[in-house]
C-alpha cells in the first residue's frame, strides 16, 4: 500500500495511566482517506486520537506530521498545523452565536475591532456548502444536535483543517442525519482531506470507510481496506470471539395481563393524545426520529415531566406527579443521557448506585455494609468492569457507565422499566451483554419499554414496536411485521403500510 | 480497560492523599511556627482561647459546608448573625420585668436566637427554591437588609444586654465544664453530628448529588428543591446557634457586630478541602479551616515581627494555595 507520504501518523504510540491503555500502536493518515478507527469500548481509540491531536501526549512512540517527528503542546499547537479533533461532546459555546463559534479564535478583524459581517458571510457560505441551514448570528444553544455537529464541521474548515478526527459523530444522529455528514466526509476527503473517524456501527463503517484499523484492549489488531473485510469479520476482530447472535431469541409472552395502560397521554408541546399499553413480560419498543417525543413521553410518565392523561398501572389510575411516586408504583426510567442526567461522574460507584433508593440503605445512618453488598451484587450480576472501587464513574468506559446505571435502576425492584436508548456510544460486545440484561429481566416477569433510535434494536429485541413521529404515536407493529420498512414509513407519516 | 480484572474488585487500599489531607498538614505547619515564635503558644490557656474563639465561626461555617456542598452559598451570614443578636438582646431586655433577670430570660433568649435563625436561613431557602433566584443573588440581598436592620434597631449607636442578665448568660460563652470551655464543647458536639450527618445520612449523601448534578439529583428522585431548602435552613439555625456564643461574650450588638464573616466562613470551608462548586463536602476540613485562620491572628498577635495589621492578607494567601491544591486533586 504506497500511498505517498502520511499526513500524520503515530508510530509505536504507548499510553499508560495506572494501567497501559495504549500499547504500541502504529496508524497512517493520508490524504483523501476516510481511515476508520474501531474497537470495543476501553480499547484505546479515545486516546490514540487525543495522542494524534495534541490533546495528551505519548508515554513513548512518536507522532509524525508529513513524515517528521512532532511534538504537540497542546491541541492548540496541533490545530494550527492543521489537525482537528471533533469531540463525541461537542465543544461549543452555547451562548455565542454560530458564526462567533465557528471563527472562536480565529477572529477576523478589521483594525483592532472584530468585523462581525465578514464572519457572518463567510459562516454563512460555509453553511451553505455544508447544506445546514441555520443562521449565522443564531445561538448555538437553540441548535440540534447534528446542526452542532455541522457547526464544529465549519469550525475545523475555518482552521484550513488537513485531518479530522471525529470521535464517533454519528451515535446521536438518525440514519438521515448521518447522511447529510457522510456527503460531507466525502466532499472534505474529494479535497484531500485526511479523516480518521471512530463509530461502533460497523455498517456504516463499511459504507465509508476505505481503510479500517482494529484496535483490541489498546493493541492494534489489523489494518486492512475496509473492501476485504465483513461487518461480521470487523465485528469477531473487535471483540475477539463470535458475535452471530447480537440479540437473544425472543420469548413467547407468558400472558395477556395488561400492566400499563396509557391514554390520551399529553406533554404539552412535546407529545399529543398518545396511548399505548403494555403487558407483563414484554419488550415494548419505541422507535421514532430523534425529537418525535419518546423521551418526552416516557419522562411525562415517569413523573419528570408535567403531562396529563391517564395512566392506569396495574389495574389502578394514578397520576404520577414526581419520580419518586414513580419508584413507589413499581415504574422506573433509565434515563438517555447517562453522563449529564443518569451518574454522578465525579463521585465512586456505591453512592451511584444507591442513590435512587437511599432510604432502602438507611436507618438513621446508612447502612455502609449493606450498600456495599449491593455493589458487589451488582458487580457481579452486571458484570460490571473496574479497576478498584475507589475509581470515579467518569473514568469508567461507556459501557460499564451504561450497566451501573442499569443496576442502580434495578435496585428499587421495579415491575416496568423504561430504558431510553439502552445501547448508545456502546460497543458490541457490551450491547449483546445489554441485551441479555433485558431478556433475562423480561423473562423474569417485569415489563421493559424500549426507546431507541437503531433500528436493529428495535426489530431485534422487541415483541411490539411503536413507532412516533412529531409527538404522536403513527403505528403499531407486532412480531413479524416489524420490519425497517415499516417502521420507516411510519417514522415518515405514511400511515397506510404497504401490505 | 478490559485487561483488569472483574467481578469481585479488590478492596480499597488506603494510600495517604497529601491534598486530601492538605489542611491537618498546614495546621501542624502553622502549630510548629507558633511554638517556635513564642513559648507561651502551645500552653493549654492560649490553644483553649483559641478554639474558644473559633466556635462562633465555626457553627456558622458548619452550616456553610452544607449548603456549599449542595452548589449553594450564603453571603447573608454575617448581617444575620448581628441582627440575631440584637434581637435576642432586645428581646431579653424586653421580657426583664415579667421574668426577672434570671436563666429564664436567657432561655427565651436563646430559643428566640435560634427561631429567627432558622427563620431567616428558611426564606433564603425558600427564594432560592420556590423563588428560583440565583443563591449570590437572594443572599447579598439578605446581607443588606439584616445589616440595615441592626443599624436601624440599634438607632446607629450599640445594643447593650442587661447587665445582672448579661451575668447570667456569661457562662455560656465563659464557662469551664471538666476543665474545657463551654465554647468548645458546644463546637466540638454540633462538629461530630454535622461530620456523621454529612457522611452517613441520606441527608449528607444527597447534598453532595445535588451539588454535584442536579439533573442527577432530580432523574435519581431526589427532592432538590426540599434539600436546598433544608441546607438553608439549618445553616440559619447554626448561625442562631453561633450568636448564642457570641452574646454573652461581648452582651452587646451593633452595626459593625459580625461584619465579614460571611466570606471568613466561606475561607474556613474552602480552606477545608469543600468544593466551592459542590458536589464534595467535609466538616472537619471546615473545622480545622477555621482553627487555622483563628491561629493565624493569634501568631500574629504573639510576635513582634510582622504587624498584626497585615492578618488578612495572610488568610488571603492560605485560602488561594487551599484552592491550588484542589485543583491538583482534579487533574491527578
Amino acid at each position: 500500500m504506497d500511498r505517498g507520504q502520511a499526513l500524520l501518523a503515530g508510530k509505536a504510540v504507548s499510553k499508560d495511566f495506572a494501567v497501559r491503555v495504549l500499547d504500541g500502536v502504529d496508524l497512517s493518515l493520508y490524504p483523501g482517506e476516510v481511515h476508520a478507527l474501531i474497537g470495543e469500548n476501553g480499547a484505546g481509540k479515545s486516546t490514540l486520537m487525543k495522542i494524534l491531536t495534541g490533546y495528551q501526549p505519548p508515554s513513548s512512540g512518536e507522532v509524525l506530521v508529513e513524515g517528521k517527528p512532532a511534538y504537540f503542546a497542546g491541541s492548540a499547537d496541533a490545530e494550527a498545523r492543521g489537525i482537528v479533533l471533533i469531540h463525541q461532546e461537542l465543544n461549543l459555546a452555547e451562548d455565542l452565536s454560530v458564526a462567533a463559534n465557528i471563527f472562536l479564535g480565529r477572529e477576523i478583524r478589521r483594525g483592532p475591532f472584530l468585523d462581525v459581517r465578514a464572519m457572518r458571510d463567510r459562516a454563512a457560505a460555509l453553511l451553505a456548502e455544508l447544506e445546514t441551514h441555520v443562521d449565522p448570528s443564531q445561538k448555538v444553544a437553540s441548535l440540534s444536535v447534528p446542526e452542532r455537529q455541522m457547526i464544529e464541521i465549519a469550525k475545523a474548515l475555518v482552521r484550513d483543517a488537513r485531518v479530522i478526527v471525529m470521535d464517533e459523530p454519528t451515535a446521536v444522529l438518525t440514519a438521515r442525519e448521518s447522511e447529510v455528514l457522510f456527503r460531507q466526509i466525502a466532499r472534505l476527503k474529494g479535497q484531500g482531506v485526511a479523516i480518521l473517524y471512530t463509530s461502533h456501527k460497523l455498517d456504516e463503517v463499511k459504507a465509508i470507510a476505505d481503510v479500517v484499523t482494529v484496535l483490541r484492549d489498546g493493541r492494534h489488531v489489523i489494518t486492512a481496506p475496509t473492501a476485504s473485510l465483513s461487518v461480521d469479520e470487523m465485528a469477531r476482530q473487535m471483540v475477539g470471539r463470535d458475535v452471530s447472535d447480537l440479540f437473544p431469541p425472543k420469548r413467547a409472552l407468558m400472558n395477556d395481563e395488561i400492566v400499563l395502560d396509557v391514554r390520551d397521554f399529553s406533554v404539552p408541546g412535546r407529545v399529543e393524545h398518545a396511548s399505548f399499553q403494555l403487558r407483563r413480560g414484554e419488550i415494548l419498543g419505541f422507535a421514532g426520529l430523534v425529537g418525535a417525543g419518546r423521551t418526552e413521553l416516557m419522562e411525562g410518565i415517569a413523573g419528570l415531566r408535567t403531562a396529563h392523561g391517564e395512566v392506569t398501572v396495574e389495574g389502578r389510575t394514578v397520576r404520577i406527579r414526581s419520580l419518586e411516586q414513580a419508584s413507589r408504583l413499581g415504574l422506573a426510567y433509565l434515563t438517555e443521557d447517562r453522563k449529564g442526567h443518569g451518574l454522578l461522574l465525579n463521585q465512586t460507584m456505591r453512592p451511584n448506585l444507591t442513590l435512587l433508593d437511599l432510604a432502602r440503605f438507611s436507618h438513621i445512618l446508612i447502612d455502609e455494609k449493606a450498600e456495599d453488598a449491593a455493589l458487589d451484587k451488582a458487580i457481579h450480576e452486571f458484570d460490571i468492569r473496574a479497576p478498584n472501587r475507589d475509581v470515579r464513574v467518569g473514568n469508567l468506559s461507556g459501557g460499564n457507565q451504561q450497566k451501573l446505571l442499569l443496576a442502580k435502576t434495578m435496585l428499587v425492584e421495579p415491575k416496568i422499566v423504561i430504558i431510553d436508548e439502552p445501547t448508545r456510544g456502546i460497543d458490541i460486545g457490551t450491547k449483546q451483554q445489554i441485551y441479555t440484561f433485558i431478556d433475562r429481566l423480561a423473562a423474569a416477569g417485569k415489563s421493559i419499554i424500549v426507546v431507541s433510535s437503531e433500528m436493529a434494536e428495535v426489530i431485534g429485541l422487541c415483541h411490539r414496536v411503536v413507532v412516533m413521529r412529531l409527538g404522536r404515536i403513527m403505528g403499531e407493529l407486532e412480531g413479524e411485521a416489524i420490519t425497517e420498512e415499516a417502521i420507516v414509513r411510519y417514522q415518515m407519516g405514511l400511515t397506510e403500510v404497504a401490505a | 480497560m478490559s485487561s483488569i480484572s472483574h467481578g469481585a474488585a479488590p478492596a480499597a487500599r488506603w494510600r495517604p492523599n497529601l491534598s486530601a489531607l492538605g489542611p491537618l498538614l498546614a495546621l501542624v505547619l502553622l502549630i510548629l511556627l507558633g511554638a517556635m515564635l513564642n513559648g507561651n503558644f502551645l500552653s493549654y490557656a492560649n490553644i483553649a482561647n483559641v478554639v474558644a474563639r473559633a466556635a462562633t465561626m465555626g457553627i456558622i461555617a458548619i452550616g456553610a459546608t452544607f449548603v456549599i456542598t449542595a452548589g449553594g452559598l450564603d453571603l447573608s451570614v454575617g448581617s444575620m448573625a448581628a441582627f440575631i443578636a440584637g434581637m435576642m438582646i432586645i428581646i431579653m431586655n424586653a421580657v426583664v420585668p415579667w421574668l426577672g433577670t434570671g436563666w429564664t430570660v436567657v432561655i427565651v433568649g436563646m430559643l428566640s436566637g435560634l427561631a429567627i435563625g432558622s427563620a431567616a436561613g428558611a426564606l433564603n431557602g425558600v427564594l432560592v427554591t420556590a423563588g428560583r433566584i440565583e443563591p449570590f443573588i437572594v443572599t447579598l440581598g439578605g446581607l443588606g437588609v439584616y445589616r440595615a436592620l441592626i443599624t436601624f434597631l440599634a438607632n446607629g449607636g450599640t445594643l447593650n444586654l442587661n447587665f445582672q442578665v448579661a451575668d447570667v448568660f456569661s457562662p455560656v460563652y465563659g464557662g469551664v465544664i471538666a476543665g474545657v470551655p463551654v465554647p468548645i464543647i458546644v463546637f466540638a458536639v454540633i462538629a461530630i453530628i454535622a461530620e456523621i450527618v454529612m457522611r452517613r445520612t441520606t441527608f449528607g449523601r444527597h447534598c453532595a448529588a445535588i451539588g454535584s448534578n442536579e439533573q442527577v439529583a432530580r432523574y435519581s428522585a431526589i427532592k432538590v428543591d426540599r434539600v436546598r431548602l433544608l441546607t438553608y435552613t439549618l445553616q440559619g439555625f447554626l448561625v442562631g446557634a453561633g450568636t448564642l456564643l457570641y452574646v454573652p461574650r461581648f452582651g452587646s450588638a451593633n452595626s459593625s457586630t459580625a461584619v465579614g464573616w460571611e466570606l471568613e466562613a466561606i475561607a474556613a470551608v474552602i480552606i477545608g478541602g469543600t468544593m466551592l462548586k459542590g458536589g464534595f463536602g467535609r466538616i472537619w476540613g471546615t473545622v480545622v479551616g477555621v482553627i487555622i485562620l483563628e491561629l493565624i491572628g493569634n501568631i500574629l498577635n504573639l510576635q513582634s515581627l510582622i504587624s498584626p495589621y497585615l492578618n488578612q492578607a495572610f488568610q488571603g494567601v492560605i485560602i488561594i494555595v487551599a484552592v491550588l491544591l484542589q485543583r491538583s486533586r482534579r487533574t491527578a
